[in-house]
């Protein structure tokens, strides 16, 4: 079978998708090897940081772990430029919507990684004041759990995500 | 000036004055609140003109209910003194200080924010930290923690302050 | 009429008529209405310091009027501190401002104490500071990082962050974590230096004047860096005080007010170091002053390390008080003590008892209030904590130096030009985090 697999990662598909993705042609599939390794190669995050989490992005992003190894040092200000929104950071009840807005302003495809304990779940907030996890506002793709989590926890996070578009991207 | 002589200096302005753990405490009424905030900060022993912090604390069953507080220091003598006014629970009502302070101004929407005491005189009593139409005043003790409400395979998981430790 | 009196042929015709030449000119110069225009800047915004939002009044490119809205990170974390008992409060407190987060927890742990009517180990407090004026080189690396970014000089950016990591790595491994460590507890602080700490430290004091002396030879004579910021965001001594500005923004215009000078904790009296000042009250002073603040933090470590040469306890020994379990770092990182553990389980049921009830339950502390101020890199942070008695607190609110600076930024950006509204938030430092908390 011509699908690719990261050791561990489940691609969810079952037999019979697996053969009809086969049996929409090799040309098909070669392209979209072509543009799923191109969209992965130089994700641009939107700056989406929000509170203790933002730092330790921003050292990620920063000399000693360098996210430009994987083109990605280039945070974008507007999310029309952007297509990776990771949101570092407790997301108060006021920010809600304004996540949701900038999620929206974002060009298809996109894709949301919730850093940190706060964003996944509502972390140590468990208050009137933290959305309970960003995963009911927007649809979330890898979630790096920590307090904050280190670089390497969010590296790898990126990582993850990575191989999650090489294997599952589709050209729509 | 220390703390025994800073208390008998404020102590022949306002004679409730209590002195524990090295600070000084004053409890005023909300009349005359403005006036002894003027004199405390005129007064050439005292001189404290320099406004730290205005916040409230909620004693829920006690009258009175609310309790302002504000916590004056000083620039040139480095003393602190503590002003506490208490407030009824049906009329949480202080005169706003921030014709003395400029300071206060947002010292006082965010305990109009938390707790719902009116500071009248403030020029734009409007709710700081929490969002525009948000309903009911959050560091009331008679308001919940809010959070997590679950049900999670058959348990029950209540939100936090109904857990048992 | 035609415009072959200005182009010397008639160009126009009967149908479509040409305007004259005059007139074209006239009407690209002459009277547009003029109307303010209401511009939001925020709260995702690249320069904003965290999410900060700015709704700006502006006549072309000079502000007429600006209103920060804050709020957009408001964690409850006040009201959480009621629900959970006084040694958890630290964990809470320590996020609040989150790049000074040794500042929180000594404010609250110093204010619990004065409650308890104790007070911590020597050594302890010598930790204390230790980490406390680390962090503030730390806090205001990231602020030069930052700074510089908005304004344009990006590399000051990973500059600051490498310096940054240094630190960083000594703070992992005295406290197992790189932000937000709880290290400080009530009663004292959770383990010692480890082994080879001390080394580190001492290469960090040895590189770290070298690399802000760069840091100088970069920005203060760099003619866009003294453009940008001298005469920009002027704020004046009696303004700032009357607007509950403190830490370096009032130390830039030469008011000698310092909580470690002026109400010492921790033992700062007994340390030799300059309280610095400058008298331009613009953003350049409040840039001069931080760079000196880390120069005199580098001496307080140094005299800090002196005096950890001789050993003590880091903890106080009362029972009803200090965290019961030892902490040391094992094979699968840092844990109770296998000795204390043993200790607990086997040999005495009443050790076993007593974590139990101290860990479950924690301290109990008397009825009463306090107000503690500490000197956090951005002002006075004080904590206000009162008590019930019982192992709760009933109220922890803490007036965060970020709070009452960011009500200064309409005086000072009034009558100035939008791109230096960026760089008079960056001379304050916000750290929202604190300001919403």
């Amino acid at each position: 079978m011509p699908v690719e697999r990261l050791e561990g990662h489940q691609s969810g598909r079952s037999a019979e998708e697996s053969r009809e993705e086969f049996e929409r042609g090799l040309l098909m599939t070669t392209i979209d090897k072509a543009v799923s390794w191109a969209r992965k190669q130089s994700m641009w995050p939107v700056t989406f940081g929000l509170a203790c989490c933002a730092i330790e992005m921003m050292a990620t992003g920063a000399g000693d772990y360098d996210l430009s190894r994987w083109g990605m040092e280039l945070f974008r200000a507007s999310p029309r430029q952007a297509d990776l929104m990771i949101v570092a950071g407790r997301v108060s009840q006021k920010m809600a919507p304004v996540l949701r807005t900038i999620y929206d302003q974002m060009p298809e495809p996109k894709w949301v990684i919730s850093m940190g304990v706060c964003a996944s779940s509502g972390g140590m907030f468990t208050n009137y004041a933290v959305v309970q996890g960003v995963d009911t506002i927007v649809p979330v793709d890898i979630y790096v759990p920590g307090c904050p989590p280190k670089p390497e926890m969010l590296m790898y996070g990126i990582l993850r995500l990575h191989e999650k578009v090489r294997t599952e991207g589709r050209v729509k | 000036m220390n703390v025994t002589e800073l208390a008998e200096r404020v102590r022949r302005l306002h004679p409730d004055v209590v002195v524990a753990r090295g600070e000084a405490t004053v409890l005023v009424d909300r009349d005359v609140l403005l006036a002894a905030l003027r004199a405390f900060r005129d007064d050439e022993e005292l001189r404290l003109d320099f406004l730290s912090s205005v916040t409230a604390t909620d004693w829920p069953g006690r009258d009175p209910r609310f309790r302002v507080v504000y916590e004056l220091s000083s620039t040139e003598r480095h003393h602190r003194l503590r002003v506490k006014v208490g407030l009824p629970e049906d009329d949480a009502r202080v005169p706003s200080v921030t014709g003395l302070f400029p300071t206060a101004n947002w010292h006082e929407r965010e305990t109009y924010d938390f707790f719902g005491v009116v500071f009248e005189g403030h020029p734009n009593l409007r709710r700081i930290l929490l969002p525009e139409g948000w309903e009911g005043w959050p560091l009331r003790k008679t308001e919940e923690l809010g959070g997590v409400d679950t049900r999670y395979h058959g348990a029950f998981i209540p939100p936090v302050d109904r857990r048992t430790s | 009429m035609t415009a072959e009196g200005a182009r010397g042929e008639a160009i126009g015709t009967d149908d479509l008529p040409v305007t004259e030449i005059d007139e074209l000119s006239a009407a690209s110069t002459g009277e547009i209405r003029q109307e303010t225009m209401v511009i939001n800047m925020g709260p995702q915004h690249p320069s904003t310091h965290g999410v900060l939002r700015l709704l700006l009044e502006l006549d072309g490119e000079t502000v007429l009027e600006c209103e920060p809205i804050v709020g957009y990170l408001h964690t409850g974390i006040e009201k959480n501190t009621e629900y959970r008992t006084w040694q958890q409060g630290v964990t809470f407190v320590t996020r609040a401002d989150y790049l000074s987060p040794f500042f929180n927890e000594v404010g609250y742990c110093l204010a619990v104490e004065k409650l308890l009517g104790i007070e911590a180990p020597p050594r302890a407090q010598v930790l204390r500071v230790l980490f406390c004026e680390m962090n503030r080189i730390a806090s205001h690396l990231v602020w030069l990082a930052t700074s510089g970014l908005e304004l344009g000089a990006i590399s000051v950016m990973l500059y600051g962050f490498r310096e940054r990591e240094q630190i960083l790595d000594i703070f992992e491994a005295a406290t197992g974590l790189r932000m937000n460590h709880a290290y400080v507890r009530i009663g004292g602080v959770v383990m010692d230096l480890p082994e080879g700490g001390a080394e580190r430290i001492v290469d960090l004091l040895d590189t770290m004047p070298g690399r802000i002396d760069d840091y100088e030879k970069l920005l203060t004579n760099n003619p866009i860096w003294v453009q940008r910021n001298v005469g920009v965001g002027p704020l004046s001594a009696a303004d700032a005080r009357a607007l509950g500005v403190t830490g370096p923004t009032l130390r830039a215009a030469g008011v000698p007010a310092d909580v470690r000078r002026d109400e010492p904790y921790c033992g700062y009296e007994t340390y030799e170091f300059d309280v610095v000042t400058r008298d331009g009250a613009d953003c350049f002073a409040r840039y001069e002053v931080r760079i000196g603040e880390m120069r005199q933090s580098l001496r307080i470590v140094e005299q800090c390390l002196e005096r950890l040469r001789e050993p003590g306890p880091v903890m106080v020994e009362d029972p009803k008080v200090r965290w019961p379990a030892q902490l040391e770092v094992g094979p699968d990182g840092i844990g109770n003590s296998p000795k204390y553990v043993e200790h607990i389980m086997e040999e005495s049921m009443e050790a076993l008892i007593h974590h139990f009830k101290m860990v479950t339950e924690g301290v109990s502390v008397p009825p009463g209030e306090v107000y503690v101020p500490v000197e956090s890199p951005r002002g006075e942070l004080g904590l206000y904590i009162v008590s019930a008695g019982g192992n709760r607190p009933y109220r922890v609110r803490m007036r965060d130096p970020s709070f009452a600076n960011l009500q200064a930024v309409p005086q000072m950006v009034r009558g100035g030009l939008v791109a230096d509204v960026i760089a008079v938030i960056s001379s304050i430092d916000p750290v929202l985090g604190g300001v919403d908390r």
